[in-house]
């Protein structure tokens, strides 16, 4: 038994294939993989991809995010040609980084910007887990931490929508390093008072859940999101122990502590709006 | 010695049992070996030096593991003085994966802490084989805060495979934990220091190394996943563990050059191990030199100096043919 601790170790979740495939819909037919009916793509757009059926989230793209959320004409990208090098010289790994930039016309797993919410202007940052499983290499790390830096130059808060199955294995150590990098960063926006609000979608695990996802003055979560620091599997091996069902939803979290809100998708602009001012005359304390 | 032999050293050990029985075969009789000896010996010096300096990533991961590696622990007693143990994280209980107190180093004040491995199974159990829960990583918190308030500079040791991937560990935090650790650490006043003694397993070990100074020994690792876990996540086979320490640049030459360490600290031939008191002597020069530098610093001076270390820390470049994608 002890020795299983040993072996195959994965420190973080991850997401299948399978997973994968299921959650991203494509064409103009979806089926809603909770309770399989099928819909026009469009008819769920129109309800930000909440299945009209069960309640479902279903995954959104960080530009479906933006427009949800932001006022229309507001959003302005920033860091848009920052893009992947090879640092660990792995095979495939530049393939792969630019066949999902073909797929999603991202350039990486995130998109930075700022924009205004019912007239108050945010900075954001939306990771998108079409792209390599929103896993965080040095790109994102850097987009992630330049954004938090221009909120602190420009005196505005930050939302971070955060979907990721953690630490991007192609860059090695540089990746494990992004967690530092990005709660570095946030050290300092918090020190001059800035306001930091984490909106973790499904999936949000390993390094990313363990760094900037976390460290919210505010920690929500979408419904069922999965959320977690080791991958289920591993600790079942770990443990020898079957877990629940609804071990590391948002809703797990929320029951032990973790989280201050599980938040309805169509209730997330309005919660949102509220906090921004309740916080419009603080956050200047530099 | 035989049963904690790697793989990679077996010529090096059969070689010396070879002398070691010549020696007492000449002792015991009549015949004289001492030329056969003298020519081994010099032998199994060219072959110490070939086999030891030619380690490949792979033999380093083992020599990270060697059950007789020397621990945080261990180091303490050798580096400082006056060390008292604190323990408990005021929440929940003590982590005993998680060792840390106060102590003397050079007459200095300093606070220590560090992962802390189990010698043998019992030891090993009640110290969860160095993988800490939430409460260990809150305990090294709050020792941190408190080197803050009273001016210590915190030197960290860092040797585990990972944060314990538990259901209770999830249920407490661990994530959180670790989060925490990491952005407070970045701004604590005073100096940190950070030492890889042995195993830098990801995010586990990432969680009391964020400082000023991060060395690691010679022969220990650092990597965002164990060779294991990457072999089965990349091709889908752990057995290919050896093919992933290669390619997963996980070594402390390969760290240095990809400019996440400040350096490397030499091992004593053979490995840490061999000889733990010239290893502690090359651990307290870097800790010595580290703290005189970082002590002309002023707190602000120090926080600057931090921040821009780890806004380095990366590899990206650019596409000039994609524009902004407009959004709405």
């Amino acid at each position: 038994m002890l020795r299983d601790i040993f072996n195959k170790k994965r420190k973080y979740a991850t997401i299948s294939k399978q997973a994968e495939r299921e959650d991203v819909p494509e064409g103009l037919m979806m089926k809603c993989p909770s309770c399989r009916k099928i819909y026009y793509r469009k008819e769920l757009e129109k309800n930000n991809l909440i299945c009209l059926n069960c309640d479902h989230h279903h995954p959104m793209s960080a530009k479906e995010r933006i427009n949800a959320l932001m006022d229309a004409n507001t959003f302005e990208e920033w860091d848009v040609q920052l893009t992947s090098a090879n640092p660990l010289e792995f095979p495939d790994y530049i393939e792969k980084v630019e066949k999902d930039q073909k797929k999603t016309g991202m350039n990486e797993a995130v998109m930075t910007g700022k924009g205004k919410i019912n007239g108050y202007e945010s900075a954001i940052a939306v990771m998108d887990s079409r792209f390599r499983m929103g896993s965080m290499g040095s790109v994102v790390g850097e987009k992630i931490s330049r954004a938090i830096e221009k909120a602190r130059e420009e005196r505005l808060p930050i939302i971070i929508f955060t979907a990721s199955g953690g630490a991007r294995m192609q860059e090695g150590v540089l990746s494990l390093m992004q967690m530092s990098k990005t709660s570095v960063a946030l050290e300092r926006f918090s020190r001059s008072g800035g306001l930091f609000i984490s909106y973790m979608t499904h999936p949000t695990t390993g390094g990313v859940s363990a760094s900037f996802a976390s460290l919210g003055d505010y920690n929500f979560a979408e419904p069922k999101a999965l959320i977690g620091f080791a991958g289920r599997r591993i600790i079942e091996q770990t443990i020898r122990e079957k877990l629940p069902d609804d071990f590391q939803t948002a809703e797990f979290l929320y029951k032990h502590g973790q989280l201050d809100r599980v938040i309805h998708r169509s209730e997330m602009k309005k919660i949102l709006t509220t906090i921004l001012d309740i916080h419009q005359d603080g956050g200047d304390r530099s | 010695m035989k049963k904690n032999v790697l793989p990679f050293e077996k010529p090096v050990v059969e070689l010396r049992e070879k002398i070691a029985e010549l020696k007492k075969i000449s002792g015991d009789s009549e015949v004289d070996l001492t030329e056969e000896i003298g020519r081994l010996e010099e032998r199994l010096e060219h072959l110490e030096r070939e086999v030891y300096e030619n380690m490949a990533p792979w033999d380093r991961v083992q020599m990270a593991r060697h059950a007789e590696r020397p621990t945080t622990l261990d180091y303490i007693e050798q580096l400082f003085t006056d060390f008292l143990e604190m323990h408990g994280d005021r929440y929940h209980s003590d982590d005993e994966a998680i060792v840390g107190g106060i102590a003397k180093f050079n007459g200095q004040p300093v606070t220590v802490v560090g992962h802390q491995r189990g010698k043998d199974t019992k030891e090993n159990i009640r110290r969860n084989f160095g993988m800490p829960h939430p409460e260990g990583y809150r305990k090294a918190l709050r020792l941190m805060y408190q080197a803050e308030k009273f001016d210590r500079p915190i030197i960290t040791f860092i040797d585990t495979k990972g944060a314990y991937p538990g259901k209770a560990a999830e249920e407490r935090g661990q994530s959180e934990a670790i989060a925490k650790n990491l952005r407070e650490m970045a701004g604590l006043t005073v100096p940190i220091i950070c030492i890889v003694i042995g195993e830098g397993g990801s995010g586990g070990a990432l969680g009391i190394s964020v400082g000023d100074k991060l060395f690691m020994l010679e022969n220990s690792t650092y990597s965002v996943i164990s060779p294991e876990g990457a072999a089965a996540l990349l091709w889908k086979d752990s057995n290919l563990a050896k093919k992933a320490a290669e390619s997963m640049k996980i070594t402390s030459y390969d760290l240095k050059e990809l400019g996440v360490i400040d350096g490397v600290i030499e091992e004593v031939q053979g490995g840490a191990h061999r000889d733990i008191d010239s290893q502690a002597n090359k651990i307290k020069e870097v800790i010595e030199s580290s703290l005189h530098e970082l002590s002309q610093l002023s707190e602000q001076e120090l926080l600057d100096q931090r921040w821009r270390k780890y806004e380095k820390i990366g590899s990206t470049t650019s596409v000039l043919e994609r524009t902004e994608t407009p959004v709405n």
